[in-house]
Order: structure tokens, then sequence, then C-alpha cells
């Protein structure tokens, strides 16, 4: 019974909490009771066949985790890694990936009536992955829908080898 | 809710509950099999609904409690009066019946739920069974039973002083008494050790039925080796004879209390030798364990590898590393053997659902087990109960015709299905095999093509493959929908909860003859030997299981055939060239097939030969599977999963076995 009503709790002090990371001039923002941990960029085992934003896998104290490059998800240009490039664990329904982004902001309180809707701009290819738009002060922050960067991957899978 | 506080409690009910009710399930369909429900058959399960009825009643799960009370009655009844006519069929399903009302009870309640079933009509049942049974329209059978009127007794036997191994003469006396008389209760437990010193002071006690007259028991007993002293008395009657044994044995016998005082005491007189060498430990700590072995294994190769130790001579280290190393394999053999369980009982549950299912399907299916006592991991033993479920539901619905299709085939009205289980190298092969109609080919094909699987004629298809689409999901042949198949949902989840444990599936099948479904599981999830290699930058691991040997090439080794394909002649033999870092494109300088190594491997006959830049070393290794979200993605060819090295990098295990398919 408490396990419950700790859960809920919980569950709010993480609401409307987003972490913000840099990708080139925009910043992305990922609720942040998806994120586990935040680690510096580490060594990175290739593993073959899988597409080329999936740059393989590390070994984060025992544990096997795989590592998505986001700056080539979103088709942008790669850029090298340096001492600020971080990884983003996250964990959803139990699959653990780790965001490799250019750096990490911070976690800021974005309540809901500053989230809105993405406008619906035609194929906008990153408009896929953008659950809402939050805005803080005249700043603007494209929050992920991480549910979708993990399994979209099976339709693109499907089209690309069409 | 009380219930939850009791955590450990309710876990220890459910595990133990459930346990005796497979037990009771077997007694059940054996007896129902044979025929006849003998007494020591009635007693086993007397013995069980009376373990069951006390560990409900004090976890408060009345339902369940009252229900086994019920059978207690029913069963003490047929034990007592010993009715001659019991329609055994009926007295079969009650007991099933109620045993599934159990199960449904005890998953609700595993579910951390309450256990809110009706069991009216279960008891109701019983109680009309118990009433026919009893019922004077069996006139016979009651004046039978008062002719057979049987006496208890209970004797006290004194031996000798010094004739020794008092236990042994008891277990004589008990040994040879059980051929004459019924229902046997003695004290002291001779499994115990101080039984004879026991027996030395109150000599040994015994309480018996029959309906053997008291100068003929006498004159039995009297004739005991090394007798003293010998007591014989008849007791009252029936009704409070078994109060009275509890009074008498509970007072006279150490019970050693654990916090389950569930434990009755029939169970301790009749406890088998096997239960008290055996000790249920909790999953989690054996898992912890593996775990912390196989790190430990990753810590000897850090430590007995060391760089800093490169280039000395430290020949009195090594020979305590080699120390070191022979005991950690021995720690590691044992971690692993304590997980091992056979595979016995999940097979055995198999046939509850060959009765269940024949009955219903009116069709006569025999199930013959081959080799349950081969042994796999616990995981794993849970992973594979429901696909063999699923393989058998199929074999009997869709496999095994009715019997007069049978006949008129000329094969056996009873259909057979022969479960097996079989070591064959570093897996465990699971046979399901049928004599049933096997599988219908052009049908798959048809369905597969129209589903748009396949684009090419069915002539290019080979059997294997056409019979490989039955896995995919949502693939079923059947014109309609069951109770048991048909939805074309069993055979996909079986391909993926064996696929999730890193096994495979495959099926084989001749028409009219039957089909054969090949579980392969490898034993050992967890450590085994490798060989490292290295190609460019990265780290492979090969299994050393399949390691041939390895050899530096020359240049002029190599043939190229027409398709471009390399081969290599070693001993006369050709063998296909595998370049690794085309197949995965790794940068790598080591081009030449001069600058590199050749390592030959072997699976299942067929050999290959693996080109790689150097040999890094052989060493154990601890196997993990690659991360969920890539399993998910796609399943690599030749990969089988991957290894922490000692300097904390990454190494990935090569499938030999997927490597030679393609």
């Amino acid at each position: 019974m408490t396990d419950l009503m700790e859960n809920t709790l919980e569950e709010d002090t993480q609401k409307d909490r987003f972490l913000t990371f840099l990708l080139g001039n925009e910043t992305y923002g990922i609720e942040i009771k998806y994120v586990t941990e935040i680690i510096g960029i580490q060594a990175i085992t290739q593993v073959p066949e899988l597409p080329d934003y999936i740059k393989g896998i590390i070994n984060l104290r025992g544990n096997i985790i795989p590592v998505m490059d986001v700056r080539l998800r979103f088709k942008k240009e790669a850029k090298e890694y340096n001492d600020r490039t971080c990884i983003i664990v996250i964990n959803i329904n139990d699959v653990s990936i780790g965001l490799i982004v250019d750096s990490v902001s911070e976690v800021i309180t974005i309540p809901e009536e500053n989230v809105v809707d993405p406008p619906k701009m035609g194929n906008g290819f990153n408009n896929r992955y953008i659950k809402h738009i939050g805005k803080v002060g005249d700043d603007v922050k494209l929050l992920l829908d991480c549910e979708k960067l993990l399994t979209e991957d099976e339709l693109e899978e499907l089209n690309e080898s069409l | 809710m009380p219930a939850y506080n009791n955590e450990p409690l309710l876990e220890m009910f459910v595990f133990e509950t459930t346990q005796l009710l497979e037990q009771l399930e077997q007694v059940i369909i054996h007896s129902e099999q044979s025929k006849s429900f003998g007494p020591e058959e009635v007693n086993e399960i007397f013995r069980i609904m009376h373990t069951i009825k006390g560990s409900a009643a004090m976890m408060h799960f009345k339902d369940i409690s009252t229900l086994t009370h019920k059978i207690e009655d029913l069963f003490y009844f047929i034990r007592d009066k010993e009715p001659t006519y019991i329609d055994y069929s009926t007295l079969s399903d009650i007991m099933l019946e109620s045993i599934d009302f159990i199960k449904l009870e005890i998953k609700k309640i595993e579910n951390g739920g309450k256990p809110d079933g009706d069991s009216l009509p279960i008891k109701e049942k019983i109680d009309k069974f118990l009433t026919f049974i009893s019922d004077p329209n069996s006139q016979a059978n009651k004046s039978e039973t008062e002719e057979k009127y049987k006496k208890r007794f209970k004797t006290t036997i004194f031996f000798e002083e010094d004739c020794e191994l008092e236990h042994i003469r008891a277990y004589t006396v008990i040994n040879d008494l059980k051929n004459i008389v019924e229902d046997i209760y003695y004290i002291p437990d001779l499994e115990q050790s101080d039984s004879a010193e026991i027996i030395q002071k109150a000599g040994l006690q015994i309480w018996f039925t029959t309906d053997r007259p008291f100068e003929e028991i006498h004159h039995f007993l009297s004739k005991t080796i090394f007798l003293k002293h010998l007591e014989l008395v008849e007791l009252e009657e029936n009704k409070n004879f078994n109060k009275y044994l509890n009074k008498t044995i509970k007072a006279q016998q150490k019970i050693t209390d654990t916090s389950l005082e569930k434990k009755d005491f029939e169970q301790s007189t009749y406890m088998v030798s096997s239960t008290q060498n055996m000790i249920s430990v909790h999953v989690a700590k054996l898992d912890k364990l593996m775990d912390l072995v196989g790190e430990l294994v990753i810590s000897e190769a850090m430590v007995t590898h060391n760089p800093d130790l490169e280039g000395l001579k430290i020949d009195n280290f090594n020979k305590a590393a080699s120390q070191h190393r022979k005991i950690i394999n021995e720690l590691q053999d044992i971690a692993m053997s304590i997980r091992m369980v056979p595979l016995a009982a999940t097979f055995q549950k198999m046939n509850r659902i060959v009765y269940d299912m024949s009955k219903k399907l009116s069709k006569e299916v025999k199930l013959k087990i081959i080799g349950e006592e081969t042994e796999v991991d616990k995981n794993i033993i849970e992973s594979i109960s429901d696909p063999l479920m699923h393989l058998v539901r199929n074999a009997i619905d869709h496999g095994i015709e009715s019997a007069e299709e049978r006949k008129t085939k000329g094969k056996a009205e009873i259909g057979t299905i022969v479960l097996e289980a079989k070591n064959v190298g570093g897996d465990v092969l699971i046979i399901v095999k049928d004599d049933g109609r096997g599988l219908d080919k052009k049908k798959i094909f048809t369905k597969a093509k129209a589903k748009g699987l396949i684009n090419k004629p069915e002539s290019e298809c080979p059997d294997q493959e056409i019979y490989s689409y039955i896995f995919l999901p949502g693939f079923s042949t059947s014109e309609n929908v069951t109770e048991f198949s048909g939805r074309g949902v069993g055979m996909d989840v079986v391909a993926q909860n064996i696929g999730a444990i890193g096994g495979t599936v495959s099926v084989d099948s001749i028409p009219d003859q039957g089909t054969t479904i090949t579980l392969k599981i490898p034993l050992t999830l967890a450590i085994m030997d490798g060989m490292i290699v290295k190609i460019g930058n990265a780290s492979y691991t090969i299994p050393t299981l399949n390691i041939r040997e390895a050899f530096k090439p020359e240049n002029n080794d190599v043939i190229t055939d027409p398709d471009g394909h390399e081969i290599i002649m070693i001993r006369g033999e050709c063998y296909p060239i595998l370049r690794l870092h085309e197949l995965y494109k790794i940068e790598t300088s080591t081009v030449e097939i001069s600058d590199g190594i050749i390592v030959v491997v072997e699976s299942e006959g067929k050999h290959l030969c693996i080109f790689v830049d150097a040999l890094v070393g052989e060493q154990q290794v601890v196997v993990k599977v690659l991360p969920k979200y890539i399993r998910n993605f796609k399943k690599i060819r030749g990969i089988a999963g991957c290894t922490l090295l000692g300097d904390g990098s990454i190494s990935l295990i090569l499938d030999i076995a997927d490597l030679i398919k393609h």
C-alpha cells in the first residue's frame, strides 16, 4: 500500500521536469522520468550491421548499453566528440539506451500551460520525435518523444529496405 | 491487509502448495490410468490434502482449506471403508477440478490479489459423490466391509540389550509387518540418527490396522530376532484413532519446529530421506551468486593478465596464479550446477495436458518421455514450460489424427508423442515428436504466398524453409479457431520465447508419418572458453568449442573461385574463407592473407576459415546478451552476444553456426 502511495508522489515530483541538452543551436528536452544517468563520452565498441546513428555499445559498470548519436538520428552533420560531449542514459519500458549529445544544459520545470503542440510542418523529419514545444521565458525548447525515438526505428528499417 | 505483511510466509505457501499440487496431479493421473487408487496413493493424496488444508487455514484462505477438508473426508472414507465400487473417472475429474480451483486461487495470491473463488460448487460435487459411494445402494459393499472388520493394534517391541543396530532390526520388523497389515505408523523415525538409542530406551512403537486376529499378529511378532519384550494391545474404535495417534506421537517426538508449523505428523513419520538432504534457496540469492562468480572470473583474469606483470619472470607467482585459477574453475562449475534443475518436473507437467486434451478431443494419445533427468539452468526451465505446452497442444490438436483416420492409414490407434531431452555439445536438445499427419507443405506454401511472404515458386523453396514459416506471427493454416489453437499465436510465441534465451527452433516433418520439432538451447548461458581475436581496433571472441586449429597462411595457399569466393586447401580438403573485416565493414590495415591469421572453426560438421588480424589469447569469458534495444532491432548475423574483457573493453562473441549458415 505504502509503495503505491510513494510511487504516485514520486511521479508528481518528476512531472513537468525536463533535462535539456544542446544539439548545435537547438535545445531539446527529455522528461526526467526516463533519464537514469548522465556520463561523459567513453570508448564505444562498434557493432556491425546497424544503422549509422547507432554507434555501438558501451560498458557501464558491467552493464552493456547501446548508444545512439542523436545528431545522426536527426540527420544533422556529425560533429567530433569533445570533452563536453555527454551520454544521457534513458530507460523506457525496460529498454536502456544512451543518447550522445553535444552538451547537457540543466533540469528545468516547464509547467503545463507553457507546453504546446508542435506545428504540423509538412515532412519535417524532426517533427516525428518532437512531442511538444516548451516555452521558457523567451526561449523555445523542443521536447522529445522518447518512445518514438526508440520504436520508430522499425518502420524506418522497413522503409529503407524497400 | 494482513496478507502483505506475511510476504515471505506467503511465498513459502505458494511454493510449497504448488509443488504439492503438481505431485498430486501426477498421482491422480497415474492412478486413473491404471484404474486403481491403492493404499499408498490414497495415503499420499490424504497427506497432501492435509498439509494444504493446514497451511491454507493458517493463511486464512477459507475456501481452499474447506475444500481440502472435504477431499480429506472423501479420501478418509475411501481409505477407511474401502468401497469396492468407485467410479475412478468421476473421482479423477473431481480431483482435477479441485486442483485447478486451488491452482487458480494460488495464481491470484501470487499476483498480490485475494483468493476470492467460491469452492462451494466443487464441495457440493464432492458431497454428492461421497453420498453416492457410501450409499446403501451398494448394499453388497456395506455387508462386505462389515465382515472385513478392521482392528487397530499397538505394539511395543524391545530388543535385547547388546543386539546393536536396533534401527536396522526395527526396519526389518516393520517391513515384514507391512505385508500383512495396513496403515503402519511407528516411532521413532528410523531416519533419525538417534533412532537406535530411542528404541533401546522406549522400544519400537508401532500402530497398525489389520483384519487378522490378535493371536496371529502376536505369533508373528514373537518370531522377531533378538526380541526381549513384546507388548501387543488392541485399540479402540476408529473415530478417535487419528486424534489419539496425533497426541501421543506429537508428545513423544521432538518436532523440530521451523517457522512453519504446517508440517503435520504424518509427514514426519513418512519422511523420505531425500527431502532431508535438500534445501530450498531463493532464486535471487542464486542469481547474485552467479553474478559474483562471473565477476570473480573477470577479476582473476585482470590480476593474472595484468599489464604491470608483462615481461616479468615470476615463476612462484605463476604457480600460485594457476592454483588460483584451478580453484576458481571448480567454484564456477559448482555455482553453475547449483542452478541446474532436471527437466523431469516440466516434462511431467505435460502429462496433465495430454490427459486433458485427449479426453476433450476424444483422441487417445500416449506420452513417452525420454531423458528427463537432463538438467538445464533454472531460468531456462521457466522459459520453456510455456513453449512446450504449445507444442504438445499443437501436436495433439493438429498432428494426431482421430482413431478412425489412423486406422484407415494403417497406424496404431493410439497416437504417440515423444518428449526427449539430451545433451549435445554445449547445447540441450528438446525434441517434441508426434506420429500424426505431419505438416501440409502445400497449405503452408499457399498461406505464405497469400501473406506475401514468398516470391519464389514452390519448387525453389527447400522443405525446411517452407516449414519454418509456421513460426511467423499470425500464421495458421487452420480453417477454424478452436479452444486450443488456430489463432496463429502459438508457434511464434514459441520461437520468441526460445530466442529470448538464446536458443533456436527447427521443424521437420514427413507427411502422414509425423512432425518433429527441435528446440536447441545453449546450456551455459553464462561462462565459456573463448579465443580473443583482433580485427582492426575491434575485438571479437570465438568460442573455443568451435575452434579446430589456427595458423598463419601463405598467399599462394588461397584460391579464388569463379564467383570471387576465396577458398583454402588444408591437408587435401577445401574450406571457404570468411573475411570478417569485409563482412562487418571494420577498418583494418591487415588485408593481405599473409599478414593475418586463419582460424578454422567447425559447427555441426561444417567447416569455415575465419580471417582475422591477430590472436590475442584464450580466456574464460562471461557471456552477456546484447542489449534489448539491439536485439529488438534486428538479429545481427553471426553475433551471439558480447563479453567484457579484463581491461573493461567489450568483445563481440561470434555465432559460428550462424556464420556458417550464411
